[in-house]
C-alpha cells in the first residue's frame, strides 16, 4: 500500500528490523513493522539491557515516553510502550513488554534520568510497579488517592467527588452522586460489531426466520393478538348512534 | 520550617537552618499550579521537588470514551496556548492510521495557522517571561500582536482560542480570501514594527540579561539524555527541529532555518524564540505566496463530512452526514506514535486503535513532563530568584503537563 498521508517522515525503515534482531537475539519476543512504525516486542526482564543496547550500539540516544496500556482480558494486562528517537538516524522505533499487577518491571532511571517521572505515571494511572525506581510516588492524581484511574475497569466518573463544605470550612470528599445516570452512547451499527442486544430483541426466541416470506392472508396473521381479532369479528353497526348536533340545543325548543 | 541545624563555618560557628519552602501552587510566577517544594540554603536552592498533576482531568481517559471527532476539542484544551498546534499531531495521528491523503490546499493552511499559533504562543511566552524577571512594558505590547492572532483564529474556525479547526482529511471550514490578504499586510506593515520595538527593550537590556545569561546552564549531553526537544534542545546547540528533520504536510517545501543556542541558558533559550518566530513569519509568508485553490478537506466521504449544499440534495450525503456525526469513522486496528514540533517542543500522540469508532488508548507526550523533571537539576546551586526566569524560559503550562 502507497503512503498518501502527510505525518511526520523520518528515516526508512528499512533492514532496521533484521538489525536490531540479530543484535538483540533473544531477547525479542516479536519484531514487526505496521503503519510505517517499526514496534519490537522484548522479554520484561531484558528490558533495561535492551534499552542500554539501542541507546549504546544503535543511536537511539532520546527516551521520549513510556505509555500504559490496559487489556484486561489478557493474562499480563498490562502493556509498557517505550518511545525511542534517535537524533542521528532520524529514526523512531517502539520497544513494548508486557507485565501484570504484581510482576514488576525493571526501571531505566539508570539510562535515562527523565524515565523516573514517566515510570511514575504509568505506576499512578495504571499501577504498574517499576522495580529500581526509588520514588514510585503518585505523580498525576490527588494526594491521598486510592485506586488506577485509567485501568479499564476503572469508571469514568471515578468513585469520590469533592467539594468546599460550608459547614466545615474546608473541602471534603464524598462518594460520587450522579444527578442523572452517565450516558454511554454506543453508536457502533448492529451489523457492525455491536455486542449487545437491541431494545426489544431480547423477546425473540431466536433470530428471525428471514427465508419464509411474512404474509398477512387473514386477520390471525397480523399479529394483532386474539383480543383485537375478536373485536374486528364483531359487527360493526349499520347506523351509527346519532350524534347531539352542535348549537342546536335548548335555545332551538 | 527547619529541616536541619548545622554549623556553618561562614556565620562564625552560628547554627544555620535550611529552609524548606512551597513555590506556589497559586503563586503568579508558576505559570499556573505548579507546586514546587524547595529546600533552600539561605537564598541558594539545595533541592527542588516539583509536584504536578494539580490539573489532572484525565484527558486520555475521557477520549477513550469518545469518537475520534469527538475528542479533538480535547487537544484544545491542553496547551491553551498553542491549541492548533496540539490538534495537529492528533489528526496526523489518525491520517496515519487511515493512510488518507490530505489536499493541498488544506496542508498549506494547517501550516500556516500552525505557525501562526508559535507566533502567538512565543508572544504569550516571552511576555511572560520578560514580566517574571521584572520588566512590563514588553509584555504589554507583544500581547497586543497575540491579541492579532487571536482575532485571525477567530475568522477562520469562529473561535479565539478552542478552534477545533484541524480535522482528520483537512480543515473544518476554507478561510475567506481577505483573511490571507490580511495576515500578509500584518506580517509586514504591523507586526515587525511592533515586535522589533519590544525586543529592543529586552535583548540589550541589562537586567534582563543579569538575571538570565549563565542561568541553568545545560549540557548538550544532559539535554539529550532528559528527553529535551524544542527551544529547549535547540538552546544546547542541537539543531533538532521535527519541522526540519521529520517533515509532515508541507513543511518539507518550505524554506526556513533553524536558529540555535551556543550557551544553553536562559538567555539563549529566549533568543531561539525570537529567532523562531521570523522564521515561522517566513513560512507563513512562503504559505501566503504557494497556496494553491481546492478543496479543504479528503474527498473520501466515509472520513469527511460532506457539503451543506450536498446534503440538501444527495441521499447518499445524507447518509453519511449522519453516520459521521453519530457512530463516527472507523479506524484500521494498529497503533502509531505521532510527534510533531509544537512551539514548545515535541508534543506526540501514541494512537492505539482496536479497529472501531474510539480510540482504544490515546497517549499524549506533553513538552513540559521532561523539562519540569529537570527543574530541580537545573536549579541546583540558583538563586531563589532564578527558579522564575527558569521556569519562564522552560515555557510551561498545565493544561498539557497534567493533561
Amino acid at each position: 500500500m502507497s503512503v498518501v498521508h502527510s505525518a511526520p517522515k523520518f528515516a526508512s525503515n528499512d533492514g532496521v528490523i533484521e538489525a536490531l534482531s540479530s543484535a538483540l537475539g533473544s531477547a525479542i519476543l516479536s519484531a514487526q513493522e505496521q503503519h510505517g512504525e517499526v514496534l519490537l516486542t522484548v522479554k520484561r526482564d531484558t528490558i533495561v539491557d535492551t534499552l542500554r543496547t539501542l541507546r549504546d550500539d544503535h543511536d537511539y540516544q532520546q527516551m521520549m515516553e513510556i505509555a500504559g496500556v490496559d487489556f484486561p482480558e489478557r493474562a499480563e494486562r498490562f502493556e509498557v510502550v517505550y518511545m525511542l528517537l534517535s537524533l542521528t538516524k532520524n529514526h523512531r522505533i517502539m520497544v513494548k513488554l508486557s507485565t501484570d499487577e504484581a510482576t514488576p518491571v525493571p526501571s531505566i532511571t539508570g539510562l535515562w534520568p527523565n524515565a523516573g517521572w514517566l515510570e511514575r505515571e504509568v505506576f499512578d494511572l495504571y499501577g504498574v510497579l517499576f522495580a529500581g525506581n526509588n520514588d514510585l510516588r503518585r505523580i498525576l492524581t490527588d494526594y491521598g488517592f486510592e485506586g488506577h484511574p485509567f485501568r479499564k475497569d476503572f469508571p469514568l466518573t471515578g468513585y469520590t467527588e469533592l467539594r468546599y463544605s460550608e459547614e466545615e470550612k474546608r473541602v471534603v470528599y464524598e462518594p460520587v452522586e450522579l444527578a442523572q445516570d452517565l450516558r454511554q452512547f454506543d453508536f457502533l451499527s448492529p451489523w457492525e460489531g455491536g455486542d449487545y442486544v437491541l431494545p426489544g430483541d431480547e423477546k425473540a426466541d431466536g433470530p428471525p426466520d428471514v427465508d419464509k416470506p411474512k404474509v398477512t392472508e387473514g386477520p390471525k396473521d397480523t399479529g394483532a393478538g386474539p383480543k383485537a381479532e375478536k373485536k374486528a369479528a364483531e359487527d360493526t353497526p349499520a347506523d351509527p348512534p346519532a350524534m347531539d348536533e352542535p348549537g342546536k340545543k335548548e335555545d332551538d325548543k | 520550617m527547619s529541616v536541619q541545624l548545622e554549623e556553618s563555618p561562614t556565620t562564625d560557628g552560628e547554627v544555620i537552618s535550611n529552609y524548606t519552602i512551597n513555590f506556589g501552587p497559586q503563586h503568579p510566577a508558576a505559570h499556573g499550579v505548579l507546586r514546587m517544594v524547595m529546600e533552600l540554603d539561605g537564598e541558594i536552592i539545595e533541592r527542588v521537588d516539583p509536584h504536578v498533576g494539580l490539573l489532572h482531568r484525565g484527558t486520555e481517559k475521557l477520549i477513550e470514551h469518545k469518537t475520534y471527532l469527538q475528542a479533538l476539542p480535547y487537544f484544545d484544551r491542553l496547551d491553551y496556548c498553542s491549541p492548533l498546534c496540539q490538534e495537529h499531531s492528533y489528526v496526523l495521528a489518525i491520517e496515519k492510521l487511515l493512510n488518507l491523503e490530505v489536499p493541498e490546499r488544506a496542508q498549506y493552511l494547517r501550516v500556516l495557522f500552525a505557525e501562526l499559533t508559535r507566533i502567538s504562543n512565543h508572544m504569550l511566552n516571552m511576555g511572560a517571561h520578560v514580566l517574571d524577571v521584572g520588566a512590563f512594558t514588553p509584555n504589554l505590547w507583544i500581547m497586543d500582536l497575540r491579541e492579532d492572532c487571536m482575532n485571525f483564529f477567530e475568522r477562520a474556525s469562529g473561535a479565539r482560542m478552542h478552534s477545533a479547526w484541524f480535522r482528520p482529511g483537512g480543515v473544518h471550514q476554507d478561510v475567506p480570501e481577505k483573511l490571507l490578504v490580511d495576515i500578509g499586510e500584518w506580517l509586514d506593515n504591523r507586526f515587525f514594527q511592533l515586535f522589533d520595538d519590544a525586543m529592543s527593550l529586552v535583548i540589550d537590556n541589562r537586567i534582563f540579561k543579569q538575571r538570565n545569561v549563565d542561568i541553568a546552564v545545560v549540557s548538550r549531553d544532559d539535554a539529550v539524555a532528559w528527553g529535551f526537544s524544542g527551544p529547549m534542545i535547540r538552546a544546547a546547540g542541537i539543531p533538532w527541529d521535527l519541522r526540519k528533520s521529520q517533515p509532515y504536510d508541507v513543511y518539507d517545501r518550505m524554506d526556513f532555518d533553524i536558529p540555535v543556542g551556543t550557551n544553553s541558558d536562559c538567555y539563549d533559550r529566549f533568543m531561539v524564540r525570537v529567532a523562531e518566530i521570523r522564521q515561522s513569519a517566513r513560512i507563513i509568508k512562503q504559505c501566503l505566496a504557494e497556496m494553491p485553490q481546492g478543496p479543504i478537506a479528503s474527498e473520501d466521504g466515509k472520513v469527511s463530512p460532506p457539503k451543506r449544499g450536498e446534503m440538501k440534495q444527495s441521499m447518499e450525503s445524507l447518509i453519511h452526514h449522519f453516520k459521521l456525526y453519530t457512530e463516527g469513522f472507523h479506524v484500521p486496528a494498529g497503533e502509531v506514535y505521532v510527534a510533531t514540533e509544537s512551539p514548545k517542543g515535541e508534543f506526540g500522540v501514541y494512537l492505539v486503535s482496536d479497529g472501531t469508532n474510539k480510540p482504544y488508548r490515546c497517549k499524549i507526550r506533553p513538552t513540559a513532563f521532561s523539562h519540569l523533571q529537570a527543574m530541580d537539576m537545573m536549579c541546583k546551586g540558583h538563586m531563589l530568584p532564578d527558579a522564575t526566569a527558569i521556569l519562564g524560559a522552560i515555557d510551561v503550562v498545565f493544561g498539557e503537563c497534567d493533561r
